[in-house]
C-alpha cells in the first residue's frame, strides 16, 4: 500500500508540493514511484525556469515507461534535485524525502485547488 | 554449444595482418590518396576488426543459432503479422537485371517501373483506392508519409487551420508520434469499455480545426469497428480526412476494404500482410494509398504510365514529378528490393488465395481464444479477427493482481521462450494491466496451434503450481533474463565502452 | 488448398466447431453489409512458381544491364560474396524486432557490432541501430538539432548537400515546423562566411554540411565546430559511409551529429533501396537520439548479454512526446555493413578507397583527353567529381546508356554538367572502353 503523508498538497497527475515559507517542493508520490517501478533517469527543467499550474516540467523515466510530470502549482525554479542526476532510483527509495524541484510559489492560492492527504487517497485505488 | 568461444564479438576475434577480402592489383599508376592534405585526411585510427573468412563466417553462422524467427518457431506477435516469408519471393528479389543504380535513365528501367506500377495498382484494388505510392520505407514511415497528404490537402484549399488530428486512446504509439513529426496536435478520442471507438466523446472534437483521424480498423484489440461508416461521415462532415493505419489489414483482404469503409489516406505494411521478411526491424515497406482527387499530393518521384501512340500494347513508364506533391520523402522509389518480394507475394496469391489468407488468419485467432479462454482472461467475449488480447492469467492460475505474488504476463511471456515459442506481444494495448496481445496469421497449422495452445495451459497450470518456474523463466533459452535497469543506468552502446 | 496455408477442409470444420460457428464467413458477420466488397477482387488468377518467377524475370529482362560511372549518394563498390551469404541466414532475416532479447542474441549482437563499427568510423561516442536511408537520417538530424535546442527552429543546411537529401530535409522541415535556411556556395563548396553570419545571428539550432559534396568535393570545415558551439548550434555533417575510413571524420571536425547512408558499406545499388542510414552522435545526446539503440547488459546468470536499451524515448511508450515516429528501420541492412567491414578490417577500407581515388581520377583526367570536357572546380574529390561537356551533356549520357554505360548524372543547378563517380568495381579496360565509346559519338 503506498504511502500518503499529511500536510502536503497533491495533483490528481500524482505530484505533490510541500510547502515551506514562499517556496514549494515539487515531487512525485510514492504511488507514482510503485507505479511506474525502477527509476532510471529524470529529465528536469533548469533553475530560473518558469513553470506554469498543470503544465509539464519534465519527465521520469522507468525502463519501459515514461511519465510527464506536471506541476501542481505556478513559479520559478530555484533549485533542482541534482542528487537525482546520479541516482534517480532515490525516487524509489523514499519518494517523499527525494523532491525533483524546488520552485518560488508565484500564486500560492492555487494549493486551494489542489487535493489533501485524505482525498488524494481515495485516487489512488 | 560452448558460449565461451562461440560468444565473442567480432571485435575480440581481430588479430593483425588478417584479411577477408581480395581486391584487384591497382591498374591506374599516378593516383594516390595521399595527395589530399593532412587537413582532409583522417587522422585517427579504426578499431575495425581483421578477421579471415572463415571467421567471419562462423561468427555470424554462430550468432543465427542464438536467434529465434519465422523458418525456426510459431510466432504470435500481436499486430506483427508474422507469416511465413516464401522462398521464391527472396530468389526473385536477388536478380541481378534488378541491381540497377537508381539515376539509370526510365528507358532503361522499364522492368523496375512496371514492377513498381504492377504492386501500386493492385494495392489500389486491394484498398479500394485510386492510387499508391511505394516510397515510403515502413509503417510509420508511411503513416507520417499519409499524414503530409492530408496537410497537403488542406493547405492546397487554404484551410491552413486545420492543424489537429484525432487519435483514439487505443492506437499503436507510432500513430500520435507521426502526427507530431508531422507537426499536428494529437486529440485523443476514448474508447468504450468494449474497445471501440466512443462516438459520443468523438463528436465534440470535431470543428474546423481537426485535419482528420486515424483509426485502424480492426482496431488493436483485434475488434471491428462496426460504427466506422458513421464515424467517417461526421468526419467528413466536418471537413476532415480519415487515415486508416494498415498494421491490421490482413483479415480485410478481399472482404472488405479501407476505401469501401469510408478512408480517404492508408499506409500498408508489405513486411505483415504481404510477407515480405521483418528483418530483425527492417527493411520493411510502408506503401501510401489515396482516394480519388488525392493522388497529386503523393510524394515524389511518381511512376507514371505513357501509351506509346504507334504501338497499341506497348506502355512506357517513366518518373515524374508533381508541383503539387508534398515532396520528397525518400531517396528513390523507397526499398525496392522489398517491394519485388511483395510482387512475388501478390502473384503467387492471386484473387482466390489473398481473401483466404484473411479469413484463415481469423479462423486461427479465433480458434486460440476460445481454446484459452479457460485458463486466461478474455476481458472482451466476442468474434475477433485476426488477434485478440487476453487479459493475464485467469485468478485461478495465478493472476489475480491484488496478490503481491501474482503471476504476470510478462513471467508467462518468459516461460513460452523455454517451450519454442515466442512470446505474444505484451502489455500492449494500454486499455488492460496485464495485456497479452496473439496474433497467430493464416500460415500455421492447426498442429502448431494445438500445441501452443496446450503449452499456454501448461503454464496456467505451473502458475499456479510453482509460480516460482515462471518468475525465472526462461531456463532455456541461449541467454537468460536480462538486467533492464543496468543496460539503461549504466550505458554500453560500443565494444570500445565495455 | 494453397501451399502456404496448412488447413485441410477437416481442419478449418474443427476450428469452426471448436469457435461455435458454421462457415469462414459467419467470422465477419458483425461487419455492416453495405461496406463488404460482395465481388471478387479485381487482380490476376493465382500463379504457379514456374509462371511467377517467368513474369518477374521477364520484368528484371527488361531492365538493361549498365557499367556504372554514377553516383550522387549510391556507389557501385564491391560486395564480398561472404555477405549476402550470411544474410541468407532466415534465422535472422525471418526474426521480429529483437523486444525478446533472450531469443535474439543474435540479431541484438550484429546491432551492436555495427554501432560500434558506425561510431567508431564517425569518430563519434554512439550510432543507433540504423534509419531508413542518408536523406531520412540527414532529416531526422535536423529536427535532433531542433530537439536539443529547445527554444530555436532554425536550422542551416550547406546548398551543397546531395539533391535528394536536399529534398527529403525540406519536406520534413516544412511539416515539422523547422525553419530550414539554405547556406549559398561559393566555388563548390559551402560558403563559410555566409554561414558565419547566420550562425552569429543566435538563433540557429544546427547547422548541417555535407562531406564529399554533390559535386565530389571535398570541403573544409576548419572552425566552423567552434563557431557553432559559440553559438550554441550543433553541427551535423553527412557523410558518405565508405569515405569516412579515409577522409577525416565527423568527430574529428568536432560534430555533434554524424548521419548519412552506409550503402557504401557493401550494399548493392539495388534501384535505390533497401540502404541504410546512419546516425551517431556525442554520449550527451543520447536522449535526443532517433531510433532504436542496442547496449550491453548481464543476464541473470551473469553473462555478457545485449538489449534493445532507452526505450523511454520511442514512440511506443513515449508516443506523441517521441524523439522521432520511427520503429522499423533498415534493422537487417546492420547485418550488411557488420559483415561487410568484419571481411574488409582497416586494411580493405583503406584500399577499396585507395582504388576508387585512383580509379575516378584516372577516369577524370581520361575525359579531359578527349578535349570534349572542360573543369568547373579546381577542389580535391575522393571518388566523384563534375565536369562540363561542351556539347549536350544529357543527350550523350543517354547515347552511352545506348551502349551499355551509365556516364553519371546531370548536375542540378550547373548546366551542362555531369556529375561522375567511380570505385574500386572499374576496370581500367572498362574506362578505356567507355572512352572509346564516346570517341565514336559525335553528340
Amino acid at each position: 500500500m503506498a504511502k500518503v503523508i499529511e500536510g502536503l498538497y497533491y495533483a490528481e497527475s500524482h505530484e505533490y508540493v510541500r510547502v515551506e515559507g514562499e517556496f514549494g517542493y515539487i515531487g512525485i508520490t510514492d504511488f507514482a514511484q510503485e507505479q511506474l517501478g525502477n527509476v532510471v533517469y529524470v529529465d528536469m527543467p533548469e533553475v530560473d525556469d518558469e513553470v506554469e499550474a498543470g503544465e509539464e516540467f519534465g519527465a521520469v523515466e522507468s525502463v519501459k515507461a515514461a511519465s510527464d510530470l506536471f506541476s501542481p502549482v505556478s513559479g520559478t525554479v530555484v533549485e533542482v534535485n541534482e542528487a537525482l542526476e546520479d541516482e534517480p532510483e532515490l525516487i524509489n527509495k523514499d519518494a517523499f524525502e527525494n523532491w525533483i524541484i524546488k520552485v518560488k510559489l508565484s500564486a500560492p492560492e492555487e494549493l486551494d485547488d489542489l487535493l489533501d492527504a485524505q482525498a488524494y487517497t481515495k485516487i489512488c485505488k | 554449444m560452448n558460449r565461451e568461444y562461440y560468444g565473442k564479438l567480432i571485435f575480440e576475434l581481430s588479430q593483425p595482418g588478417r584479411k577477408g577480402y581480395s581486391l584487384p592489383k591497382n591498374e591506374f599508376e599516378g593516383y594516390s590518396l595521399v595527395e589530399l592534405g593532412e587537413t582532409q585526411l583522417r587522422q585517427t585510427g579504426t578499431i575495425l576488426p581483421e578477421a579471415d573468412e572463415l571467421t567471419v563466417v562462423r561468427h555470424y553462422t554462430n550468432m543465427s543459432n542464438n536467434n529465434f524467427g519465422v523458418d525456426t518457431g510459431f510466432y504470435p506477435l500481436g499486430s506483427c503479422t508474422m507469416k511465413y516469408n516464401p522462398k521464391l519471393n527472396e530468389e526473385l528479389a536477388a536478380l541481378p537485371g534488378f541491381n540497377q543504380h537508381p539515376l539509370t535513365p526510365a528507358k532503361f528501367a522499364q522492368g523496375s517501373l512496371k514492377l513498381y506500377d504492377e504492386v501500386q495498382k493492385t494495392l489500389a484494388e486491394i484498398a479500394g483506392l485510386s492510387r499508391f505510392t511505394l516510397n515510403p520505407y515502413a509503417g510509420a514511415h508511411g503513416e507520417l508519409t499519409g499524414l503530409m497528404v492530408i496537410r497537403s490537402y488542406h493547405m492546397s484549399r487554404g484551410d491552413v487551420a486545420r492543424t489537429k488530428i484525432i487519435v483514439p486512446d487505443s492506437a499503436h504509439g507510432t500513430n500520435p508520434a507521426s502526427a507530431a513529426v508531422c507537426g499536428l496536435q494529437i486529440v485523443e478520442v476514448k474508447s468504450l469499455a468494449d474497445g471501440t471507438v466512443d462516438v459520443e466523446a468523438l463528436k465534440p472534437l470535431l470543428g474546423p480545426d481537426i485535419a482528420g483521424m486515424m483509426m485502424t480498423n480492426p482496431n488493436t484489440l483485434g475488434l471491428f469497428e462496426t460504427r466506422i461508416p458513421e464515424i467517417a461521415k461526421l468526419v467528413h462532415e466536418c471537413g476532415g480526412l480519415m487515415y486508416y493505419d494498415g498494421a491490421n489489414l490482413n483479415p480485410m483482404l478481399g472482404v472488405c476494404r479501407p476505401g469501401d469503409m469510408g478512408f480517404d489516406v492508408m499506409h500498408i505494411n508489405l513486411h505483415k500482410t504481404f510477407s515480405t521478411p521483418h528483418g530483425g526491424g527492417g527493411p520493411g515497406s510502408g506503401p501510401v494509398g489515396v482516394r480519388k482527387g488525392l493522388e497529386q499530393f503523393l510524394p515524389n518521384p511518381q511512376v507514371i504510365v505513357k501509351d506509346l501512340k504507334d504501338t497499341k500494347d506497348l506502355k512506357a513508364y517513366e518518373l515524374h514529378c508533381d508541383e503539387e506533391s508534398l515532396g520528397y520523402v525518400s531517396f528513390f522509389l523507397g526499398n525496392f528490393a522489398i517491394i519485388v518480394r511483395a510482387y512475388a507475394y501478390l502473384l503467387s496469391l492471386g484473387k482466390e488465395n489473398i481473401p483466404m489468407a484473411g479469413k484463415l488468419s481469423v479462423l486461427n485467432a479465433n480458434y486460440i481464444k476460445e481454446s484459452l479462454r479457460s485458463h486466461y482472461k478474455l476481458p472482451i467475449d466476442t468474434v475477433c479477427k485476426h488477434e485478440f488480447v487476453f487479459d493475464g492469467l485467469r485468478e485461478e492460475y495465478g493472476g489475480d493482481h491484488h496478490s503481491p505474488e501474482h503471476v504476470t504476463t510478462l513471467d508467462v511471456a518468459k516461460r513460452l521462450l523455454d517451450y519454442g515459442f515466442h512470446a505474444p506481444t505484451i502489455y500492449f494495448p494500454l486499455l488492460f494491466h496485464e495485456a497479452m496481445m496473439i496474433e497467430p496469421t493464416e500460415t500455421e497449422s492447426k498442429e502448431t496451434l494445438d500445441a501452443f495452445i496446450a503449452v499456454m495451459k501448461r503454464i496456467a497450470e505451473e502458475a499456479k503450481a510453482d509460480p516460482q518456474l515462471l518468475k525465472s523463466a526462461p531456463h532455456d533459452t541461449p541467454v537468460r533474463r536480462m538486467d533492464d535497469v543496468k543496460a539503461v543506468k549504466e550505458p554500453k552502446f560500443t565494444f570500445k565502452a565495455l | 488448398m494453397f501451399k502456404y496455408f496448412p488447413h485441410t477442409a477437416d481442419d478449418v470444420q474443427q476450428m469452426l466447431d471448436v469457435i461455435g460457428v458454421r462457415t469462414l464467413d459467419d467470422l465477419y458477420a458483425e461487419i455492416p453489409e453495405e461496406i463488404k466488397l460482395h465481388r471478387e477482387l479485381d487482380i490476376p488468377s493465382e500463379k504457379s512458381e514456374i509462371e511467377v518467377r517467368r513474369i518477374i524475370q521477364g520484368l528484371a529482362a527488361m531492365n538493361k544491364p549498365l557499367v556504372c560511372f554514377a553516383g550522387a549518394g549510391s556507389y557501385d563498390h564491391y560486395t564480398p560474396s561472404v555477405v549476402p551469404f550470411l544474410a541468407s541466414r532466415s534465422e535472422f532475416s525471418t526474426s521480429y524486432t529483437p523486444y525478446q532479447a533472450e531469443i535474439s542474441q543474435g540479431t541484438l549482437q550484429y546491432i551492436f557490432e555495427y554501432q560500434t563499427m558506425m561510431a567508431d568510423l564517425t569518430g563519434m561516442d554512439i550510432s543507433n541501430a540504423s534509419m531508413y536511408d542518408g536523406s531520412t537520417a540527414t532529416a531526422e538530424a535536423m529536427m535532433m538539432c531542433m530537439a536539443a535546442a529547445q527554444k530555436r527552429n532554425r536550422v542551416l543546411i550547406s546548398q551543397t548537400i546531395q539533391p535528394a537529401v536536399m529534398a527529403v530535409c525540406k519536406t520534413y522541415a516544412k511539416f515539422h515546423g523547422v525553419d530550414l535556411v539554405c547556406v549559398p556556395e561559393k566555388n563548390g563548396v559551402m560558403d563559410k562566411e555566409a554561414a558565419r553570419e547566420l550562425i552569429e545571428k543566435d538563433d540557429v539550432a544546427g547547422l548541417i554540411v555535407a562531406q564529399p559534396n554533390r559535386y565530389g568535393l571535398i570541403e573544409d570545415f576548419t572552425g566552423l565546430a567552434d563557431l557553432c558551439h559559440e553559438h550554441k548550434a550543433l553541427l551535423a555533417v553527412n557523410t558518405m559511409a565508405s569515405a569516412l575510413a579515409v577522409l577525416k571524420s565527423p568527430g574529428e571536425w568536432g560534430a555533434d551529429i554524424a548521419c548519412g547512408d552506409a550503402q557504401s558499406l557493401g550494399i548493392p545499388v539495388g534501384y535505390g533501396g533497401p540502404y541504410i542510414g546512419y546516425l551517431c552522435t556525442k554520449e550527451a545526446l543520447v536522449r535526443k537520439m532517433p531510433g532504436r539503440l542496442v547496449g550491453a547488459t548481464t543476464d541473470a546468470d551473469g553473462r555478457r548479454t545485449f538489449v534493445l536499451t532507452m526505450q523511454a524515448r520511442e514512440q511506443h511508450i513515449r508516443r506523441e512526446k517521441a524523439t522521432s515516429n520511427i520503429c522499423t528501420a533498415q534493422g537487417f541492412m546492420c547485418l550488411y555493413v557488420a559483415a561487410y567491414l568484419s571481411l574488409m578490417g582497416p586494411e580493405g577500407m583503406k584500399e577499396v578507397n585507395e582504388l576508387s581515388y585512383a580509379s575516378a581520377h584516372y577516369l577524370h583526367d581520361e575525359l579531359l583527353k578527349t578535349g570534349r570536357f572542360e573543369e568547373v572546380f579546381d577542389g580535391s574529390f575522393l571518388n566523384e567529381f563534375t565536369l562540363r561537356y561542351k556539347g549536350d551533356a544529357k543527350a550523350l549520357r543517354m547515347a552511352l546508356a545506348e551502349e551499355g554505360y551509365l556516364l553519371g548524372a546531370p548536375t542540378l543547378f550547373c548546366d551542362g554538367c555531369l556529375t561522375i563517380a567511380s570505385t574500386e568495381q572499374r576496370s581500367r579496360q572498362e574506362i578505356d572502353e567507355l572512352i572509346r565509346q564516346l570517341n565514336n559519338l559525335t553528340i
